[in-house]
């Protein structure tokens, strides 16, 4: 399901709200995230100063941005590192590909990393007859399925265990069929070790990179994350130019924060901080490792004072879970790679208010995201922005919702007009028909019912109001 | 290409921080407490809890203990990094013409010379530069000496932790041990054997890393 210019919001929320079975799944898997969270955050007062903290350090982060990227490049380089600039996730993946290109390889493993999801690497890749093997559990389960994850930490959490029994046993050649996790997790370490044995690249995310040491950290549980940065020659990691930190004694607190928040851990199995290349006289390692830092679009959300809290986000995944709308549609409905709440303030920055901004509209405001965001991100207010300045964007709106709102405006405006509205609500409100855009309106809601006869009636004719 | 995207991206980070002014830096954290709890115990109920066994043995009892895991797990082929003094006591303790089990291999050559032989390798074990109690986590440091894949790919790694060098928070490890001066090409926590819960949220130990961590504690 790529994303396409007629991207069909309402159809793609209909189809999700229909799927019983994907909705049990969600709703379990939800659950679990949240207890688990809860678990290893028990002290609110310490958990509101953790947040204070791990905001402030992102905050400060963004202001120096240019300092810090400038700086974290230099420590990069001196470290070994080659560095590349995209703009565009295009020309993003063309960085990755001439790398390849240079070691003439065609075999690449990948960790989980939402930035080549953002770039659409693999299909890229695949175009250019190169091998693009996903490896974490999640990632590879989906990637056998064609399709893109439905979650930022668990991407195939939408799948229970038979789903995904059918799949190993149709798309891996000798699976057999079970049911058992232990066995279908068996088939995969299996099916992938022969991948880590034979990749000629290695890529992977940056969760932080720091800039006082040149030191690119990668968070993960299962170990794929440090096998694609160990056992291929060539490692290339991407990153999103918002992930730079300025110090080392930075990570803790936002380890914990981050950890805590995806998955209710104290800390991963694996934290992993990559300072560099093989060096000479060791006996493993890339011997060449590449840092491609990605804009697409992040410094025009930068550029805007309100909206740059965006890129605050640490990628956790948490406003997701504690989310009513996400709970009950999954990520494939918001029909691009960043789903639920981040997703909603995200996309239409990155995308454009004509293309997705409808997406904004995918909440209730109420306010849970931001209660449990371990950078303190506002985004109900950011919400509440981005509708503000799709109504501003007068072009895109319905002319008959146009029309609605200028009569609301003089009925608010006119007491006379006031009077005769409530007058024709009480006479005609059940018996309008439902036709229209009434229809679609009523079509999901209950239409509310006017009483015979309105407040202000009522208070003139009994001379105020009574038991009260 | 890159140049140019370089300074485009400058260009538009610096317009962008124009009005945004720089934010203070938070205070730095207080300095870990003393700790009301024995580190050793904390340390072992926190790695207990993700599934790893703990040892705590004396000092100089170690490659005992290291025989009876060795024993008891049946590990036939032992993989450890040459030149440190681990090394030397494990090849005093298992002498070439010593029994038979287990097989010490030392990783003494590049990885390209011996990629397959490392993937069918047993056990790994390795030294550490240090734990960290209140969340759990060995700190590795690979060097020349001991590879960063001893602790990777073989599906059993054995690592041993000098108990006097658990710290109580990771910040602390970091501040004591003075990372901020130089980080080497890797640096690693490890909290637990590798593991997944990405099918129904049903945990599964050994995925793509070891399928078992073992920490043998040395205490004085």
């Amino acid at each position: 399901m790529r994303p396409t210019d007629s991207f069909d919001f309402a159809g793609n929320v209909s189809r999700a709200l229909a799927d019983r079975q994907l909705r049990r799944n969600l709703r379990a898997a939800m659950d679990t995230l949240i207890e688990k969270r809860n678990s290893v955050f028990p002290d609110p007062q310490e958990t509101e100063a953790l947040r204070e903290r791990g905001a402030a350090i992102k905050r400060r982060a963004l202001s120096r941005l240019p300092a810090l990227l400038a700086q974290l490049e230099e420590k990069l380089t001196a470290n070994g590192i080659q560095v590349h600039w995209a703009e565009t996730t295009d020309a993003a993946n063309q960085a990755v590909l001439d790398i390849m290109r240079a070691h003439g390889a065609t075999r690449l493993v990948k960790g989980k990393s939402m930035v080549s999801e953002e770039m659409h690497l693999n299909p890229f890749l695949q175009r250019h007859g190169i091998e693009s093997m996903e490896t974490d559990l999640g990632e590879f389960i989906i990637q056998l399925d064609n399709e893109p994850p439905s979650h930022i930490i668990v991407p195939a959490i939408h799948k229970n265990r038979d789903q995904v029994a059918r799949t190993f046993h149709e798309k891996i050649p000798d699976a057999p069929y079970t049911e058992d996790v232990e066995e279908l997790t068996a088939i995969a370490r299996r099916t992938l070790r022969r991948k880590f044995f034979e990749a000629q690249v290695g890529l992977s995310g940056v969760n932080f990179a720091v800039a006082e040491t040149g030191t690119l950290c990668l968070v993960e549980n299962e170990g794929n994350g440090r096998m694609c940065t160990t056992v291929p020659p060539v490692h290339i990691a991407v990153m999103g130019l918002e992930k730079v930190i300025e110090k080392l004694e930075d990570i803790p607190p936002l380890l914990r924060l981050l950890t805590g928040s995806a998955t209710g851990q104290l800390v991963t199995t694996y934290f992993n901080m990559i300072s560099g290349p093989r060096k000479p006289g060791e006996k493993d390692g890339p011997r060449e490792v590449h840092l491609i830092i990605l804009d697409n679009g992040r410094t025009r959300i930068l550029a805007d004072p309100v909206m740059r809290e965006t890129l605050l986000c640490v990628r956790c995944g948490t406003c997701l879970n504690h989310c009513p709308v996400y709970t009950r549609l999954g990520g494939h409905a918001y029909g691009f790679v960043y789903p639920g709440p981040i997703g909603e303030i995200l996309t239409p920055q990155m995308e454009g208010l004509a293309r997705a901004g409808v997406l904004a509209t995918a909440s209730s405001l109420c306010n849970a995201c931001e209660e449990v965001c371990p950078v303190k991100i506002p985004i109900p207010r950011l919400l509440r922005r981005l509708r503000r300045d799709m109504a501003a964007a007068a072009d895109t709106a319905d002319p008959l919702e146009r029309l609605a709102w200028k009569g609301w405006a003089l009925m608010n405006r006119v007491p006379l007009v006031h009077a005769l509205a409530l007058k024709a609500g009480a006479l005609l409100g059940d018996r309008l028909p439902a036709v229209g855009p009434l229809k679609a309106w009523t079509g999901v809601r209950t239409p509310p019912r006017p009483a015979a006869r309105s407040l202000h009636e009522l208070v003139r004719r009994e001379q105020g109001v009574q038991n009260e | 290409m890159s140049d140019t995207a370089r300074s485009n991206i400058f260009a538009r980070l610096t317009r962008a921080c124009a009005d945004f002014p720089e934010v203070a830096r938070p205070r730095p954290a207080a300095p870990d407490p003393a700790p009301d709890v024995d580190l050793i115990d904390l340390f072992q109920e926190r790695m207990e809890a993700v599934r790893t066994e703990v040892h705590r043995v004396p000092r100089n009892d170690w490659t005992a203990a290291l025989a009876r895991i060795v024993e008891e797990k049946q590990i036939q082929s032992l993989l450890y990094g040459p030149g440190t003094r681990l090394a030397a006591e494990l090849e005093s303790a298992w002498p070439e013409s010593g029994p038979p089990a287990p097989r010490l291999r030392a990783y003494d050559a590049a990885v390209e010379c011996f990629k397959k032989e490392l993937f069918e390798i047993d056990a790994g074990i390795t030294t550490t530069r240090g734990a960290i109690a209140d969340t759990g986590a060995l700190i590795l440091w690979p060097t020349e000496q001991e590879p960063r894949l001893i602790s990777l790919v073989p599906p059993v790694h054995i690592a041993v932790l000098d108990a006097e060098n658990i710290y109580p928070s990771f910040a602390g490890a970091m501040a004591q041990q003075q990372w901020s001066r130089g980080m080497p090409t890797n640096a690693l926590l490890v909290s637990g054997p590798s593991k997944t819960a990405d099918i129904e949220f049903t945990l599964v130990f050994g995925v793509h890393g070891p399928e078992e961590l073992v920490v043998i504690v040395r205490e004085s």
